[in-house]
C-alpha cells in the first residue's frame, strides 16, 4: 500500500530535459548564448570588457521593471504606466535633492511616490473594477505630466549636497568591477524568484492569474493581492528610476518614454503569458537580455539603427510562436 | 442526532419568494439528493447553508447548536464544505496546490515562513489514495480528466474535518465513465461519516448513490423520502408538478 501511495506522490510530470525543452525561457537563453557566441567571432568589439559592461548595465533598467511587471502579468493584468512612473520617481528624487535634502530623503520621497501611484492603480483596478489597461494608460499620461509639473519641464543635473553619493550609487562598480545596477538587478531577481516560488503570496498570484473566480471562492484575498502587485510594479519602476538617475547624472521629462513596451516585450519573450498564470523572474531577465543583445549587435554589425524595431518585434513574435507550437503539439 | 437541521427556512428577494418555509434534517453519513427544476429554490437553499445568503426567516442548527453564517468562511469553519459547479480549480497549478488553495501549509519561524511543498504533496497524495483516485499531486490540473478534476475539488473538502459536503451538479458536464468515478468519490465521503448533499438534475445519479431524496418546487419542499420508497417516475412527477405533494 505504501508503494502505491508513494509512487504517484513522487511522480513528476516530465523528466528534467523534457521540461527544459518545453520551456520558452530555455530557448531564449539558447538564443542569447548563440547570439553572443556569433557576435564574439563576427566582431572584434563585442567581447571586450567595456562592451560587456555596457550591455549588462543597459539590460538592468528594463530587467528590474520587468521583474515587477512579471507579478502584474502573472495575475493577468498589465501596467502601462511604468515608463512614466520611472520618470516621475527620478524627477521627485532629483527635485528633492536639488532643493538641498539628503539622498536618503530623496530616495524615500521617490519610493513613496511610486508606491502611492501603484496603490492608486491597484485600488481602481481591484476595488472599482476598472480594466487594468485603461487605468494604467491614464496613469501613463498623468505621471509624466506630474513629472513636468514637478520640474517645470527643465533638465535637473545638480543634486545638492549628496550629488556625488547619488552618482556613485548608480554609476559605480563596487564589487569585482560589475556595474552597480547589475548587482541591484541580481538581488531583486533573487527576491522575486523566491517570492514567486516559496511564499503564499506568490502562490496566490498564480492562482489569480489561473482562475480569479476560483481564487475568490477558496478564500484568497484577491483584491488586496491585486493592489499589492500594482504597487510592486510601480516600486520596481521607482527603483529603476533612482538607479538610472544616478547613472545618467541628469533627469529630463522624457526619461523612460516608451519603456513600458520594452518591459512588456522582455516579460513576454521571457515566457510570461499575457493571459495570466505563467511567468518567472529568470524569464524576465533573459527576455531583457535578448532585447539588449539584439540592439547591441545591430550597432556592432553596422546595420542601420532604423531596423532595430523590426528585429525586436520579430523576437516577440517568434517567442510567442514557439509557445503556440508547443500548445498545438500538446493538444494533439 | 441530525448533523444539520433547518427549521422553517424562508428566503425572499424583494417580492420574490425563492425559498418558502422549508424544514429538513440531514443525518451523519447520509447522501441526500436535492432535486428540482430550474428556479425551484434549491440553489438558494444551498447558498444559505453555504453562508452566501442569510435566511429571511427560520433557523439552522448544527449538532444541536444554532448556526448563524455571515459569510462563506464561517460555513467552512463549521465544517460545511462546497464543491462548486465549475469546481473552482486553477488550471495552471498542480493538483496539490489546488487542494491547498487558500489554506497553504507553511514551515519556518515567525515571519520567515515558506511553502511546505513536501507535506502538501504527501497529504494531497494521501487524500487521493483515500478517494481511490488515480490523481497525482504533482500533475497540473489542465492535463486532467473530468473525473480527476472532481477528485481534486472533493479532496479539498477533506482537508479540514468536514461534516457536510454540498455538491452542486457534480456530474453535469462529464463523460459517462467519469460519472461513475464521481459517484464512487461520493460513496467514499459517506463511508467516512461525512454527509453529502447532492444537487443534481440527473435522476440515475441520485437513485444510484443517495439514501434520501428531497424534491423542491416553487420554493417549497414537496417530497422528502427514502430512495427505497420512491421511484424516478414519482420524482419526475414531483419536479414537474404532475404530482402535487407526497
Amino acid at each position: 500500500m505504501a508503494l502505491t501511495i508513494d509512487q504517484p506522490i513522487e511522480h513528476k510530470q516530465q523528466s528534467l530535459p523534457a521540461r527544459l525543452f518545453a520551456s520558452q525561457t530555455f530557448w531564449v537563453v539558447i538564443a542569447v548564448i548563440l547570439a553572443c557566441l556569433f557576435l564574439s567571432f563576427a566582431t572584434d568589439a563585442f567581447a571586450t570588457s567595456k562592451n560587456l559592461y555596457n550591455i549588462t548595465r543597459n539590460i538592468t533598467f528594463v530587467a528590474i521593471i520587468a521583474l515587477g511587471m512579471t507579478f502584474v502579468i502573472i495575475t493577468g493584468g498589465i501596467d502601462l504606466s511604468v515608463g512614466s512612473v520611472l520618470c516621475l520617481s527620478s524627477m521627485i528624487l532629483a527635485v528633492t535633492m536639488h532643493a538641498g535634502y539628503s539622498i536618503e530623503v530623496g530616495i524615500l520621497a521617490s519610493i513613496a511616490t511610486a508606491l502611492a501611484i501603484g496603490a492608486f492603480n491597484g485600488i481602481l483596478i481591484a476595488y472599482l473594477g476598472f480594466p487594468p489597461f485603461v487605468v494604467t494608460l491614464g496613469m501613463l499620461s498623468i505621471a509624466r505630466s506630474l513629472a513636468m509639473v514637478a520640474s517645470n519641464n527643465t533638465v535637473v543635473f545638480q543634486f545638492g549636497p549628496d550629488h556625488a553619493k547619488l552618482l556613485a550609487l548608480g554609476g559605480g562598480a563596487w564589487v569585482f568591477g560589475i556595474a552597480n545596477p547589475v548587482l541591484y538587478m541580481i538581488l531583486l531577481a533573487l527576491i522575486t524568484g523566491f517570492v514567486l516560488r516559496w511564499t503564499k503570496f506568490g502562490r496566490h498570484i498564480f492562482a489569480i492569474g489561473g482562475n480569479e473566480h476560483a481564487a475568490t471562492l477558496t478564500g484568497v484575498p484577491v483584491r488586496q493581492i491585486k493592489v499589492a502587485v500594482y504597487m510592486i510594479s510601480a516600486l520596481s519602476a521607482g527603483i529603476a528610476g533612482i538607479i538610472q538617475t544616478g547613472w545618467l547624472g541628469a533627469v529630463t521629462t522624457n526619461l523612460g518614454t516608451g519603456m513600458e513596451l520594452q518591459v512588456i516585450a522582455a516579460t513576454v519573450i521571457g515566457g510570461a503569458n499575457l493571459a495570466g498564470g505563467v511567468g518567472t523572474a529568470f524569464g524576465a531577465i533573459v527576455g531583457a537580455a535578448l532585447i539588449e543583445v539584439i540592439r547591441n549587435s545591430l550597432g556592432l554589425l553596422g546595420i542601420n539603427a532604423f531596423w532595430q524595431g523590426v528585429f525586436i518585434g520579430g523576437a516577440i513574435l517568434l517567442a510567442v510562436l514557439f509557445d503556440r507550437i508547443r500548445n498545438f503539439r500538446r493538444s494533439d | 442526532m441530525a448533523v444539520l437541521e433547518l427549521t422553517n427556512i424562508s428566503k425572499h428577494f424583494g417580492a420574490i419568494q425563492a425559498v418558502n418555509d422549508v424544514s429538513l434534517s440531514i443525518e451523519p453519513g447520509q447522501v441526500v439528493g436535492l432535486m428540482g427544476d430550474n428556479g425551484a429554490g434549491k440553489s438558494t437553499l444551498v447558498k444559505m447553508i453555504a453562508g452566501n445568503f442569510r435566511p429571511s426567516h427560520g433557523t439552522m442548527h448544527m449538532d444541536g447548536k444554532e448556526l448563524i453564517l455571515h459569510k462563506p468562511a464561517d460555513a467552512r469553519q463549521h465544517g460545511i464544505e462546497i464543491v462548486h459547479q465549475d469546481l473552482a480549480l486553477c488550471n495552471n497549478l498542480t493538483a496539490a496546490a489546488n487542494v491547498y488553495l487558500g489554506r497553504e501549509l507553511r514551515r519556518g519561524v515567525g515571519p520567515f515562513r515558506i511553502l511546505d511543498y513536501a507535506t502538501m504533496y504527501r497529504r494531497a497524495g494521501q487524500l487521493f489514495a483515500e478517494l481511490k483516485s488515480e490523481t497525482r499531486p504533482r500533475d497540473l490540473v489542465k492535463q486532467m480528466s473530468g473525473g480527476q478534476r472532481q477528485a481534486v475539488a472533493i479532496a479539498r473538502t477533506m482537508l479540514s474535518q468536514a461534516k457536510i459536503v454540498l455538491m452542486d451538479e457534480p456530474t453535469a458536464a462529464i463523460s459517462v465513465r467519469q460519472v461513475a468515478e464521481v459517484l464512487n468519490l461520493i460513496r467514499h465521503l459517506r463511508d467516512q461519516g461525512i454527509s453529502v448533499v447532492l444537487i443534481s438534475h440527473r435522476m440515475p445519479d441520485v437513485f444510484t448513490v443517495a439514501d434520501r431524496v428531497i424534491v423542491m418546487r416553487r420554493g417549497r419542499k414537496v417530497a422528502d423520502k427514502t430512495i427505497a420508497s420512491s421511484s424516478p417516475e414519482e420524482v419526475t412527477g414531483l419536479i414537474t408538478g404532475a404530482i402535487e405533494q407526497v
